[in-house]
Formats: structure tokens, C-alpha cells, sequence
């Protein structure tokens, strides 16, 4: 996993409530297209509305936010369904790192896996930082410190589990770490199927309907 | 030892490993994999040279991007042809068993696995599917995953999990004849929101989800990810012993009485701690049906379209003016009379036996409107067979509905099935999310008897003003 320590750049505003991991990447793009592909379908639907125009907004294609690695947006994000394009997507578009008052949970285990930083603030600190952005200023994220830093002074702590940091510093691989538990795992397993064997489908489970 | 909940116990019970920090590695008993979400997790591993570490616990079937049409192969829809056969190459490769289209076992993953017991008391269950928590009906803990994470599933039979918080919902009362889990379900949505859940496990009690059968039950957990929680989950009592009594992979004879006492022992104390709760009385829940692009955006059947200028805050003003535009209503407006066109019953929500039934009532004796196009998607081959052996296909057919074939169909519109442009649709399903069933298509969630009845009358309607038949 590619590791995150600082990310500097543009922070463009997405300042809208639950927005759905359906509208981050439609699923036509998700069926048919490899994950390295899906940036430039993001948020389509928001890009485009029904007279082909941004909606308010929205701003991605604005100059100034283009490539920005850091997303400001509003309470729940990525919530809904749990399809892991919706974060090769915005990695797509160049984007390291979102803030906002909330996620969906299934979102951010994502995020975590793909090496993205999903930052909890509260709602005033995302719109803090979306006015001190807004003309393209810089934005700085140090995982190293836990800090977000804007233009203006604004110097904005976060709190994040100490697991999830220790791996995004060091890119940890989570099937790797667990490779090395095989043994606890076959212990666990045995002791299992001991204590309740109905729980292990066996090979005398009736084949049900045989392929044809 | 303490009061606990069934989650408590469940989740104890699996911990492989205290990893520290508030983290387990914890074991995972079943691992369901589906057409969208199971060829990138199985290519993953095969990537990095990694076996399935246990095929027998992984069952497989197409559900998201096959066709719903009659007579369908796993070429029928363009789209899903490529994902139906990399799921069956790769399953059958790994040694997992595939549930093939036209065998009992296909079907919406979250309706095949209750149907054949893969999901039982004290189990835990993930699948690439955020839906996945409809599963936790029958007393396990059961989520969704990313494909990242169930590549990690595959190659290991654990994830790395912190315990969620807990938020008891307690529905005491009793619903009213003609109000379902589904309006239940759309009720909670309103008054709680859609992140209530976020960060928790949602254990829904009360005699009123004591007196739902194990569909009703599922229809309720299925909207838990739609108030946020990756997890909802009901206790096991009789009702779940019941229904998994005689289910293909679940025990038999001496193990099945064993399993039961355990099962029944997993339910939560009366008196064990969670960090939230909430309590409603069922006897004020009414039909329900959502106007926004939000599930948590319902109202009842009798009441009018959100006025944005009467919101409790900017942001929320903001949300019901984008979510009216996009819907094309009329703040103030009353919801019933809206024309319909298209009226879809199907889903891991509300297109199991009891689903159709409901329907069937409503549609029994009458004509779907000219205006609508109406489809019933059963959601598995089984629900499919036990639904025609009844004779409901043919009341469908009489009435001028299509009765399909089992899958997502217009729920997700990954498989050639889609509502087209600017077309308003009452849907069983659980996402009115913007484009969620075609680019711009307009969804409005509802029970199946209310889709049923807006069928009929062409419009969004009360369906407790609808005699039955």
C-alpha cells in the first residue's frame, strides 16, 4: 500500500450532505472499466446534471481544484453502498486525502486499505478551510503530526486510531501482516470445530442442485 | 460474568487474536461472493500467489450484473457477461461452489443465504456488498466489505476489525394491518437519519420485531446500512429456529437440537449496556414512501412534499432544494396523485415469498395503469419456484406486470436493466440515491403492497384505501 506521511496541494469543496458512494462512481464505469481507469468518471452526476452543467456547487472541473489530492466535504460522506471503486476513483483523480464531519463506515475501512486518509473535523473547521481554499490556496496534511495546515493561521488538530496511522505511515499490507497468524488461526479453527461442528459445512452437505 | 449483548457474545467468541490497540483479528465463518464484487477479490489473491485458504466456507452466485429477462443466459446483459464468467472461472478454480443461473441456490446473494442456512446464530458472515447486514436478521454479524478486504477474507479467513459501538433500536407495540418492516424500516430512516448508525452495530428488539417472521426481520436489517451501521442484528428466539429447522446447509437431527440450545443462549441480556438507545412505538408507524434522493428523505403516503423554507438549518435547506429539483416535486404538494411510470418490486430488501404475497394481494383482480411499466423480480431461483407453485407469476402476469428472472435487476442497474432518463419509479428496493436506477431516473422507496397499489392507480397511493380482493 502506498504510504501517506504529508500531502500539499489544492483542497476543493464538495459541501453537500451524504454524498453516496453511487454518486462518487456510477456503476457503469465500475462494471466495465479497470480500477486505474475510474478518476475521470467521478462524480459524474454531479459534474454533468440534466443541462450538462456542474451542479452548484460543485467544482471540480474549475482550474484551480484540478489534481487537488485533498477533498473538504460535508457530513456522511461515502455512504451507501460498499463497492471499493468509489476509492479508486477519487485516487483517480488525484485525491490523498478527504475531510469531513463524517463518513460511511464501510467507506473509510476502504479508504485504509488503499492508503487515503479520511479525516473526522468538526462541520466549522471543513468550511474554515473551504473559505481559506477556495481561490486554490495549499492546503497541508502531516499524518506524521496529525495536523491539517491552511493559509491564515488555521492549524487544525485530528485525532485518528493509532493502528490505522502506524499503517498508513508505513504502507503496511494487512494480508500480509495476517500471513504471519497462521498458527493462531488453525488453533482458533480447531478448537472450533470442536466446540461446534454444526458451524463447518462438512463434505456430506447435500449437494443441493448438481450443475449441469 | 456480566450482562452482554449478542453481539458481544458472538464477537468474543471469534477474536483469533487480541491485536492491541482495540483491534481483533477476528474469524469469519462465511464469506458470500457475488458477480461484482468477487472477481476482483479472487484476482487479487491469484496476484499474489495466494490459495483460497478455506473454499468450503465461500458460496458464489451472479445476482448484481445478470439480466432479469426471462430466459436469460449469463450473456444477456452486455455489461455483466464478462463478470458472470470471471465469477464462474475463478470459483471454479479456487474450488468455491458456484450457485449457477436456473439452480436453486441463484439468487440476490442476501435472500439465497438465509434460504439454504449459509447464514446462522453466532456466525459471521461478509460479503463485497454493503447490504450484507440483512443477514444479521438471523442472529449472526454480518457486514460488507470492499474487494480489498475480502481478498484479505479469502487468503486468511479473518479481517482486522475494531468493535463497533452499539445502538439498541426497541420497536415495542404492534403494527398496524397493512404497515410493514419495510415502512418500519423508512420510518426509523426519518426520525433518526441517515448516519444515525454510523460507527455502531444496530440490534433491533421489541415485541415488534419479536412478532415479524425472519422476512420481515431481514427487510428491517437490510436498511441498517442505510441509517449508517455496517451491522443490524436481531437475537435469535423460536421464529429463528423455525425457519432454519430443515435448510439444506443447516445441522440436522442431534447436532440441529445442540446448535438450537446454543443459538438461544447467544441472545442479548435483558440487562446488557449499549452506548445509545432508542424507543418507538410501532403503532405509529404508517405507509411510507420517500420524495428525496436520500432514503432517510420519507415521509408518510398522507402527508405533502418538504417545504425547503421550513428546514431546521441551511445545510438541510440545501439538501431538500437539490433533492426536489432532481426529483422534479413540488414542495407542499401532496405526495399521493404523483404519476408514476415505472413500478419495480425486487431486491435483497422485499422480493422474498412474503414480498410477492403482499404484492399479489394488492394486484390480485386488477390492471397495472396503461402509463406503467411494471416488473416483479423474484430475489432467488427458490423464491422464483415456491412463488410460481403458488400461482402468484400468473396474478402478476394477469395484471399486466412481467415476471422476471432472479437477480439485482433495477436495483443497482448493472445488468441492462435500468429506468430510463427522467422516468419516475416507486421501487421496493432500499437506495433512491441520485442515478441509482439509471442516470436520472427518479426512485421513490416504498413496501411492496405500496408499489403494488401505485402500479394499479398509475400514481403514488395510499394502499390502505385500496380494497383487497
Amino acid at each position: 500500500m502506498q504510504p501517506f506521511q504529508t500531502v500539499s496541494g489544492a483542497a476543493v469543496p464538495l459541501m453537500r450532505r451524504n454524498v453516496d458512494t453511487d454518486v462518487i462512481i456510477r456503476i457503469e464505469p465500475l462494471t466495465q472499466l479497470p480500477r486505474h481507469e475510474l478518476g475521470r468518471h467521478a462524480f459524474e452526476s454531479l459534474r454533468r446534471g440534466k443541462d450538462g452543467c456542474p451542479l452548484e456547487g460543485v467544482h471540480f472541473d474549475e482550474p484551480r481544484f484540478r489534481e487537488a489530492p485533498v477533498l473538504l466535504a460535508d457530513e456522511n460522506f461515502g455512504c451507501g453502498s460498499s463497492r471499493e471503486g468509489a476509492v479508486w476513483a477519487l485516487q483517480g483523480m488525484g485525491v490523498r486525502c478527504v475531510i469531513a464531519p463524517s463518513f460511511g463506515d464501510i467507506f473509510v475501512d476502504n479508504c485504509f486499505q488503499n492508503g487515503v486518509l479520511p479525516i473526522r473535523l468538526p462541520r466549522d473547521q471543513v468550511l474554515a478551510l473551504a473559505a481559506a481554499c477556495a481561490e486554490g490556496a495549499a492546503v497541508t496534511v502531516d499524518l506524521r503530526e496529525s495536523v491539517v495546515v491552511a493559509p491564515g493561521d488555521l492549524r487544525l488538530s485530528f485525532t485518528i486510531d493509532a493502528t490505522r496511522r502506524r499503517a498508513l505511515l508505513e504502507g503496511l499490507d494487512d494480508i500480509g501482516l495476517t500471513l504471519t497468524e497462521g498458527a493462531a488461526i488453525d488453533a482458533w479453527e480447531r478448537a472450533d470445530r470442536a466446540a461446534r461442528p454444526w458451524n463447518w459445512p462438512s463434505s456430506s452437505t447435500p449437494d443441493i442442485e448438481t450443475a449441469q | 460474568m456480566s450482562a452482554r449483548t449478542l453481539l458481544d457474545k458472538v464477537w468474543e467468541r471469534h477474536v483469533v487474536r487480541d491485536l492491541g490497540e482495540g483491534w481483533s483479528l477476528l474469524h469469519i465463518d462465511r464469506h458470500l461472493l457475488h458477480d461484482l464484487s468477487g472477481p476482483p477479490a479472487l484476482a487479487d489473491i491469484s496476484e499474489r500467489g495466494l490459495p483460497v485458504l478455506h473454499p468450503e466456507l465461500a458460496f458464489a452466485t451472479p445476482d448484481h450484473a445478470v439480466s432479469s429477462r426471462p430466459q436469460r443466459d449469463g450473456h444477456s446483459s452486455a455489461e455483466g457477461a464478462a463478470l458472470h464468467d470471471a465469477l464462474a472461472a475463478r470459483t471454479a478454480s479456487a474450488g468455491i461452489r458456484f450457485f449457477q443461473l436456473g439452480t436453486i441456490g441463484q439468487g440476490i446473494v442476501h435472500v439465497m443465504a438465509p434460504e439454504l442456512g449459509l447464514v446462522m446464530p453466532g456466525l459471521t458472515l461478509v460479503c463485497g456488498d454493503s447490504h450484507t447486514c440483512t443477514n444479521g436478521a438471523l442472529g449472526a454479524i454480518s457486514f460488507g466489505i470492499g474487494s480489498s478486504e475480502s481478498a484479505h477474507v479469502l487468503a486468511t479467513q479473518t479481517l482486522r476489525q475494531r468493535k463497533p459501538r452499539q445502538l439498541r433500536i426497541r420497536i415495542d407495540g404492534q403494527l398496524a394491518e397493512g404497515v410493514t418492516a419495510k415502512d418500519l424500516a423508512l420510518h426509523l430512516l426519518r426520525i433518526l437519519g441517515a448516519s444515525a448508525g454510523v460507527g455502531h452495530a444496530i440490534e433491533y428488539t421489541g415485541k415488534a420485531v419479536r412478532a415479524m417472521g425472519i422476512e420481515g426481520r431481514l427487510t428491517l436489517c437490510n436498511l441498517s446500512v442505510e441509517l449508517g451501521a455496517k451491522i443490524g442484528l436481531i437475537s435469535p428466539d423460536a421464529v429463528t429456529i423455525a425457519y432454519l429447522r430443515g435448510r439444506e446447509y443447516a445441522p440436522r437431527g442431534d447436532d440441529f437440537a445442540r446448535a438450537a440450545a446454543d443459538w438461544l443462549s447467544l441472545a442479548s441480556d435483558t440487562d446488557a449496556a449499549v452506548d445509545r438507545e432508542v424507543c418507538i412505538d410501532a403503532a405509529e408507524v404508517v405507509p411510507m414512501i420517500t420524495w428525496g434522493t436520500s432514503p432517510d428523505q420519507g415521509i408518510a403516503v398522507d402527508a405533502r412534499v418538504p417545504d425547503p423554507s421550513t428546514a431546521p438549518n441551511e445545510a438541510t435547506r440545501l439538501a431538500w432544494r437539490q433533492a426536489l429539483d432532481y426529483m422534479g416535486l413540488r414542495a407542499g404538494d401532496p405526495i399521493a396523485g404523483t404519476p408514476v411510470d415505472w413500478v419495480f418490486i425486487g431486491s435483497c430488501t422485499n422480493a422474498r415469498l412474503t414480498d410477492l404475497r403482499a404484492a399479489a394481494r394488492i394486484v390480485r383482480g386488477r390492471r397495472v395503469a396503461a402509463t406503467v411499466t411494471a416488473w416483479v423480480v423474484p430475489g432467488s431461483e427458490q423464491v422464483r419456484r415456491d412463488a410460481e407453485a403458488e400461482g402468484l407469476d400468473q396474478v402478476f402476469r394477469d395484471a399486466g406486470f412481467e415476471w422476471r428472472a432472479p437477480g439485482c435487476s433495477l436495483c443497482v442497474a448493472a445488468n441492462g436493466d435500468r429506468v430510463p432518463v427522467g422516468a419516475r419509479a416507486v421501487s421496493t428496493s432500499n437506495r433512491n440515491f441520485v442515478g441509482r436506477q439509471g442516470p436520472l431516473a427518479r426512485t421513490h422507496l416504498a413496501s411492496p403492497a405500496m408499489a403494488a397499489a401505485a402500479a394499479i392507480a398509475g400514481r403514488i397511493t395510499d394502499v390502505r384505501a385500496m380494497e383487497i380482493a
